[in-house]
């Protein structure tokens, strides 16, 4: 395991994302109680040997809640940045491929797209579709789709414009064979890191929107809003708000830290930076 | 240099034309009759009234005229009205943002009072192990929910300082010094991120500007440390930073509207949020548009400011 020795941070972030995915597969048989199962009798109680974290306003142990919400949580976050990485990506890349007036047209599409504060244009795109765990994820997916559409159409511009790309045309290869097998290969460690960083903030980003009562509605558990939920009862017990909002930010750390650490292996002028 | 400003003035009009596209084609999502649900829980609703609202929106007609209506209403200052106290919305936002623009602006001072001077003794002070510590206080800094660590801090205000005002809102004009304490928790609990994400931007701006050319030969004719820093790097530095910012500007924004539910300030977020459950659409329009054409505009201007910075651009 030397190299957990020289990458102390990649090897700390895998440990948050492991154990945290892993909490969030496994929560329907690791989590000591139904996430919704109400004792009246212990309510608002800190944590003790019963309940390791406490529990909320209704008696419902706040480990198991925080448990099933990541699930929610990252399924949520998860699925908006792989539809901003497969709709922004594919633009960003035809786009270069294609070159000219569609490059031009798609990427100051793209630059419009993101003059909107994220917060904003995903509060729209609720407002109007109605809050639902597919609205948040198309939401944020829409929001991110120009990061992943300008990150991938520099480098793949240098690669359309390559030898080996030129040569397996001459070979005949289609356009579609040679931005599968010569391009996007050669653009996956780009499209890791910045899915690792989007995730890292769409996890923030639906935690938010759930808080403001705009993502995963009642009674599904839900990191964001139990920390809402919680704030109700802060001065009486502030353990539910406490360990949720804790819950969202080792979420997002975790993934921040990898992809951070990830960038400085894949791109060595980054490194010691 | 007067062919780059017609060049950004061309491509800020372009972007301002599509943040209204895209704003206007929003409402347009909405499933269904658009007027019925409007309308939707309100009693009152008759046939008449229904035929009325159609006509004032225009929806009978076809969609590129009715953009055009309502951009050339906005270009008048008619942003539309209220669907339920049939005020301009305009007037409704403008009572609002002002909350939302101070927690902003104060947010980004502290911001930036805090991340510079830390940037730059950073990149100063750079080892090894303290690196690391650096890296994982910045990307921490950054990932923490502000909605968290704002209601943190009430809850610990609340248990040390039980009489301070830790949430809620008073007008500067009322009361200046109420004010900027009901401002205090919110401005700290928005700025974290911020000032994180800023600290990390000048350390590594900087460590790029000490390690060039010319701030040896400013050191080899004997400029004082001082002059090196500040007038040699920091000076280069400042380009990577004022991009950042602008950046930040705009998420500070988004972040405002959630960290004033947390703190009971009535500003824009709580008239968005309320006008969500409304279905107040007019000025969910009016707030989406009015507030990013306002961030096109700012990075339009900073983006001039490069100009002053850096005089390599405006020769390019």
């Amino acid at each position: 395991m030397s190299w957990m020795r020289r990458q102390p941070l990649l090897a700390f972030g895998l440990i948050l994302v492991i154990l945290q995915v892993g909490g969030a597969l496994l929560a329907p048989w690791i989590a000591p109680y139904d996430p919704v199962a109400q004792d009246i009798l212990a309510r608002l109680k800190g944590p003790s040997a019963e309940h390791w974290l406490g529990t909320d306003q209704f008696g419902r142990d706040l480990l198991s809640r925080i448990l099933h919400g990541y699930g929610h949580s990252m399924l949520v976050s998860a699925g908006s940045v792989a539809l901003a990485l497969v709709t922004g990506g594919t633009l960003g890349v035809l786009a270069a491929y294609a070159g000219g007036w569609t490059d031009r047209v798609v990427m100051r599409c793209m630059d419009i797209l993101f003059a909107f504060p994220i917060i904003l244009l995903a509060i729209g795109i609720i407002a109007v579709l109605g809050p639902r765990d597919s609205t948040t994820a198309l939401a944020i997916g829409i929001v991110y789709m120009p990061i992943f559409a300008r990150l991938l159409r520099g480098p793949a511009l240098v690669l359309a414009s390559s030898d080996f790309v030129a040569g397996a045309r001459v070979l005949g290869a289609s356009h579609t064979r040679v931005l599968f097998r010569h391009i996007l290969p050669n653009l996956a460690s780009v499209i890791l890191v910045q899915a690792s960083i989007s995730l890292s903030t769409a996890i923030l980003v639906e935690a938010s929107l759930s808080f403001l009562g705009l993502g995963t509605q009642p009674p599904a558990p839900s990191l964001g809003r139990m920390l809402a939920e919680g704030r109700g009862f802060l001065l009486l017990s502030p353990f539910a708000s406490l360990f949720s909002g804790l819950a969202i930010l080792m979420a997002s750390l975790g993934f921040n830290l990898v992809g951070d650490a990830m960038r400085d292996l894949l791109d060595p002028r980054l490194r010691g930076e | 240099m007067y062919r780059l400003l017609a060049r950004r003035g061309a491509d800020l009009l372009v972007t301002l034309f599509g943040v209204s596209v895209i704003t206007f084609l929003l409402i347009r999502l909405v499933p269904g009759d658009a007027v019925q649900i409007m309308l939707g829980a309100n009693a009152e609703v008759t046939p008449e009234r229904l035929n009325a609202l159609r006509q004032q929106l225009g929806i009978d007609r076809p969609i590129w005229e009715q953009y055009f209506t309502w951009a050339g209403g906005i270009l008048s200052g008619n942003f539309g009205s209220s669907l339920w106290t049939g005020k301009p919305v305009i007037e409704e936002i403008g009572a609002r943002i002002g909350i939302t623009i101070e927690l902003t602006l104060l947010s980004l001072g502290l911001a930036v009072i805090v991340a510079v001077p830390a940037g730059v003794a950073m990149a100063y002070l750079r080892n090894s192990a303290s690196d690391y510590v650096v890296r994982i206080l910045t990307i921490a800094g950054v990932t923490v929910p502000s909605f968290w660590l704002g209601s943190l801090l009430i809850y610990l205000m609340f248990l040390f300082f039980p009489k301070y005002p830790a949430v809620g809102y008073v007008p500067f004009t009322d009361d200046p010094w109420g004010n900027l304490q009901r401002m205090l928790l919110p401005v700290i609990a928005l700025s974290l991120p911020v000032l994180a994400a800023l600290a990390r931007i000048t350390r590594s701006a900087m460590l790029d500007a000490l390690g060039q050319d010319y701030v040896r030969t400013a050191r080899a004719k004997g400029a004082s440390e001082l002059t090196v820093v500040m007038s040699h790097a920091w000076r280069n530095a400042l380009i990577p930073f004022v991009t950042t910012l602008g950046i930040m500007a705009g998420y500070l924004f988004g972040g405002a509207i959630v960290v004033e539910q947390v703190f009971a300030l009535p500003g824009l977020g709580r008239l968005m949020l309320g006008a969500i459950n409304e279905r107040n659409y007019p000025l969910i329009q009016a707030a989406i548009l009015f507030v990013t054409s306002a961030f096109v505009v700012i990075n339009f201007l900073i983006d001039l400011l490069y100009v002053a910075i850096d005089p390599r651009v405006s020769l390019k």
